[in-house]
């Protein structure tokens, strides 16, 4: 498996030091215009709202998925693969399909705001699709089974004992969950944290159908060099870059927690 | 804990088990290479439903061959999957600006005219077009204009002018394409400046118009704005004439218009790819495509008007009609090809970021 | 303690709406009489007739699923290989191939799918469901490793010496009590490297040959021209066959009991 992944990272990176040829093929010309790009004002913003998206998406799916997978876990034996497979299922239907589902819920005339309205929670249509805010919701839709798993994972083993003497001990819910449930489940919420954040950083269909195109992600930006400009030298560049970024990131977090797990299991 | 193991087990042998059934009813789907075993394949590579299944079953037929369609959903990712090396593909359908960069890359067969005689009943205004003028590589096939849609209704008197796109009075009811070449080229024309333009101070220029703009677009979209005609959420759509056709039969007060400083021609093109291996099967295929009858039932059947002057006859009465399908014969001084424009397209890049991230 | 119980099976069943509501509606556009889905124009079942005529589409979600199942398998086999070998090593190379593990993941799909192409074409493998696979796994491995290495982290150790001890060989030591252990990982694991498989549109489309088209492949590209209900009536099938699966295996399993 190695060397079906590190050659062809190996060739991208010797692309991303190469120039745009005239059409957009590569031109051998070794140079590190494009790292020095990537310092543009107007790149840098794309990558701090990218990275603001991101986030909020990796704090929501946490906020949401957590009790759902607190509740698979807790449940019968018999019926925990079944509540997994029912999370799992409205994702084997077709993402577009499902973001034009959203557009027709998020529209001014559509569900949502039909719903409102007629339970008289509102007056006037909210205006939600073509925003930020539809981006988010679908990103976290989109997203979230990707954190219920992982974390699913890491919950199902945690001692129902623990917990409880954790509630002797801890009268409210938050200080059992922030200081018994959260370490003990650490590495699940983490990988759940990996596989929400990173996609969410690269997605560019969410943005342009759900934002309206209206702003331009770290996703739609590498997609749009890659294949509008055909810069494949900036593209690559740019996705260098962002990769190095979150894995310098990651692997700073590796490093301290496995120490850490290290000293608590003592060898 | 050994009752938990046990039962883990189990669970986990009962998920295996679905899994394989799953796996071996799918397997018992008939293949579709089982239909043709002997004789060629030919692979068209081309645009969503450009081609429909039973006119391949009729060109399987007369050729004794079988086609391969697969599809793809933009120029770029065309372009970017044949400059990566992936060959097999016989024909496709790229658009007429794709077609000077695909000859420039030598990705592109030369035809052979003599087995493609349909191409001789080339309507007159698609010969001798500039990316292409001898028909060396490419023959159009599909062909229409870029306007703005709009809402009878609501939109009295009818636009005449793109400057209808800025009007305050139709603030988030505006919707245009998320194409910046298409997007600068309407406030190119605005600004009087051909959508060809490479001074940078020139695209500047469109580029404050597009950001005074803004506020008043709903959304930058290539592919919905004629869903969002029908619904009535957009009432000022700038988009390709055949999906506003389209959204003309479900709502007929939707009407298309080209404005009067001008707008863009298109053509999708048939092309051989140099790595084919069936090329005269392919021409073949071209010829087939272009036939009059042929032509005639895909600009019916997809809205977009065919190269083929003879076919033009044989097309449905409104069809031939509607100036989204069939551009009216006023309009064609005011038409612009879209031209590669070289390093200056940096400068659109650019403009085009900015815009989108204010 | 039972305010909170009411609290998470509250904000869990809100989730699982959540999660449903587009389902419900685009069923319910499967039924829609209009080819866009801006208006209702009465109910049908005619996308329903036509999926079932369609035999591109039908093919491209053979292909889907057999692709997904592979990929899935050999996914699932390397990486809890990929994790336990992990545990393994010492503190300090650990963290290396933790990170090298990670790679494929922070890699925009766009990059990883040319480099794929450029890789396939270069040491001349011709591109069909073959190298569409071998790209889905790529990803896949360290999606299964990560999952199943966060449950085997915490794992006692305890368990494993108590198997050497009795005289299990670390063969048998992994089987009967590593592995049942890691079960509900490796069940997550499989159930979301087979989704992403299931869904993925961009590596495939680089890494597919002519002719081996899967349903995204399909479904993306009709985005220019309108994603015609037929998608919606698939999705649709796909979501009942599931459930009818799920409610049989419940079946079988009261019986048993």
């Amino acid at each position: 498996m190695g060397i079906f992944f590190f050659i062809p990272l190996l060739m991208v990176l010797a692309v991303s030091f190469a120039s745009r040829g005239t059409d957009g093929g590569v031109e051998w010309t070794v140079n590190l215009t494009n790292y020095a790009h990537l310092a543009d004002p107007l790149y840098l913003r794309i990558y701090g709202r990218s990275s603001g998206l991101a986030l909020a998406t990796t704090a929501l799916c946490l906020l949401l998925g957590f009790p759902l997978a607190y509740s698979i876990a807790r449940a019968p034996i018999r019926w925990q693969g079944i509540w997994l497979l029912l999370v799992m299922i409205p994702f084997w239907t077709n993402f577009l399909v499902r973001t034009y589902a959203w557009i027709f819920i998020l529209r001014t005339e559509g569900l949502m705001n039909t719903v409102l309205i007629n339970l008289g929670l509102t007056t006037q249509p909210i205006e939600l699709l073509y925003s930020d805010w539809s981006i988010l919701i679908g990103l976290v839709y989109g997203y979230l089974p990707f954190m219920v798993l992982p974390l699913y994972a890491a919950l199902e083993r945690l001692d129902s004992s623990v917990v409880e003497a954790a509630w002797d001990l801890y009268a409210t819910g938050w200080f059992v969950f922030w200081r018994v449930v959260l370490p003990l489940t650490k590495p699940g919420v983490v990988a759940g944290c990996i596989f929400v954040f990173i996609p969410s950083l690269g997605a560019f269909i969410t943005p342009d159908l759900l934002g309206g195109a209206k702003t331009m992600m770290v996703g739609n930006l590498i997609q749009h060099e890659y294949l509008v400009m055909r810069d494949w030298p900036l593209g690559s560049a740019i996705s260098f870059a962002l990769m190095a970024l979150v894995l310098l990131a990651a692997m700073a977090y590796f490093k301290t927690d496995g120490r850490l797990d290290r000293l608590e299991r003592g060898g | 804990m050994v009752n938990n193991h046990q039962m883990h087990t189990s669970r986990n042998r009962k998920w295996l088990a679905a899994f394989l059934c799953v796996a071996s009813l799918s397997a018992c789907q008939p293949s579709p290479e089982d239909g043709l075993k002997k004789g060629r394949t030919l692979y068209y590579f081309t645009w969503s439903d450009y081609v429909s299944p039973d006119l391949i079953a009729e060109f399987e037929k007369q050729a004794g061959a079988k086609v391969v369609v697969d599809t793809f959903g933009s120029n770029e990712e065309l372009l970017a999957k044949l400059q990566g090396g992936a060959s097999g593909y016989d024909v496709a359908a790229p658009s007429d600006f794709m077609v000077s960069i695909m000859a420039r890359q030598g990705l592109l067969a030369e035809l052979e005219l003599e087995q493609i005689p349909n191409a001789t009943l080339l309507a007159e205004r698609l010969q001798r077009l500039p990316f292409d003028p001898d028909n060396r590589y490419s023959i159009p096939y599909l062909w229409g204009t870029v306007g703005i849609g709009y809402d009878s209704n609501v939109i009295f008197p009818p636009p005449e002018s793109w400057t209808v796109l800025w009007d305050p009075r139709y603030k988030g009811r505006i919707s245009m394409l998320n194409d910046q070449r298409e997007v600068f080229g309407v406030a190119l024309r605005v600004i009087g400046q051909s959508l060809n333009a490479r001074d940078p101070a020139v695209i500047g220029q469109a580029k404050s118009k597009l950001l005074s703009q803004k506020p008043l677009v709903k959304t930058y979209t290539s592919e919905s704005y004629d869903q969002l005609l029908i619904s009535g959420d957009v009432v000022l759509a700038h988009g390709w004439g055949g999906a506003v056709a389209r959204a003309m039969a479900e709502r007929p007060s939707i009407k298309y218009v080209v404005p009067k400083e001008g707008g863009t021609i298109w053509a999708d093109c048939l092309v051989v790819l140099k790595t084919s291996r069936n090329r005269d099967l392919a021409m073949r295929f071209i010829n087939y495509l272009l036939d009059p009858a042929v032509a005639a039932r895909t600009t019916n059947r997809l809205r977009f008007a065919s190269s083929n002057r003879q076919a033009k006859a044989l097309v449905d009465e409104q069809l031939r009609e509607n100036p989204a399908v069939y551009p009216l014969d006023s309009t064609f001084d005011r038409l612009e090809w879209m031209a590669d424009l070289g390093d200056a397209i940096r400068l659109y890049d650019r403009a085009w970021t900015e815009l989108k991230m204010q | 303690m039972n305010r909170g119980r009411i609290w998470l099976r509250s904000a869990s069943l809100a989730n699982l709406l959540f999660l449903y509501l587009p389902i419900a509606v685009l069923i319910l556009f499967s039924f829609n009489a209009s080819r866009l889905s801006a208006t209702w124009q009465g109910g049908t079942f005619r996308w329903y007739l036509v999926l079932v005529e369609d035999q591109a589409l039908l093919a491209a979600v053979h292909n889907s699923l057999v692709v997904a199942v592979v990929s899935t398998f050999l996914a699932t086999v390397l990486g809890v290989s990929a994790a336990v070998g992990m545990e393994r090593l010492p503190a300090g190379r650990r963290w290396t191939v933790e990170g090298a593990l990670l790679l494929p993941l922070v890699i925009p799909e766009l990059m990883l799918g040319v480099a794929l192409l450029l890789f396939f074409v270069m040491i001349k493998v011709p591109l069909s469901l073959v190298t569409v696979t071998i790209g889905h796994t790529v990803w896949n491995v360290p999606i299964v490793a990560i999952i199943v290495q966060a449950r085997l982290q915490k794992l006692d150790s305890r368990w494993v010496e108590a198997a050497l001890d009795l005289g299990a060989t670390p063969w048998q030591a992994f089987r009967r009590v590593t592995l049942p252990l890691l079960t509900p990982a490796i069940i997550g694991a499989v159930l979301m490297a087979f989704t992403l498989s299931l869904d993925d549109f961009i590596v495939t489309f680089f890494t597919a040959g002519p002719g081996s088209t899967t349903l995204p492949l399909k479904v993306y590209s009709m985005i220019k021209s309108g994603v015609s209900p037929e998608i919606n009536a698939l999705s649709a099938m796909l979501v009942l066959i599931s459930m009818a699966l799920i409610g049989l295996s419940l079946l079988v399993q009261r019986q048993r009991n």
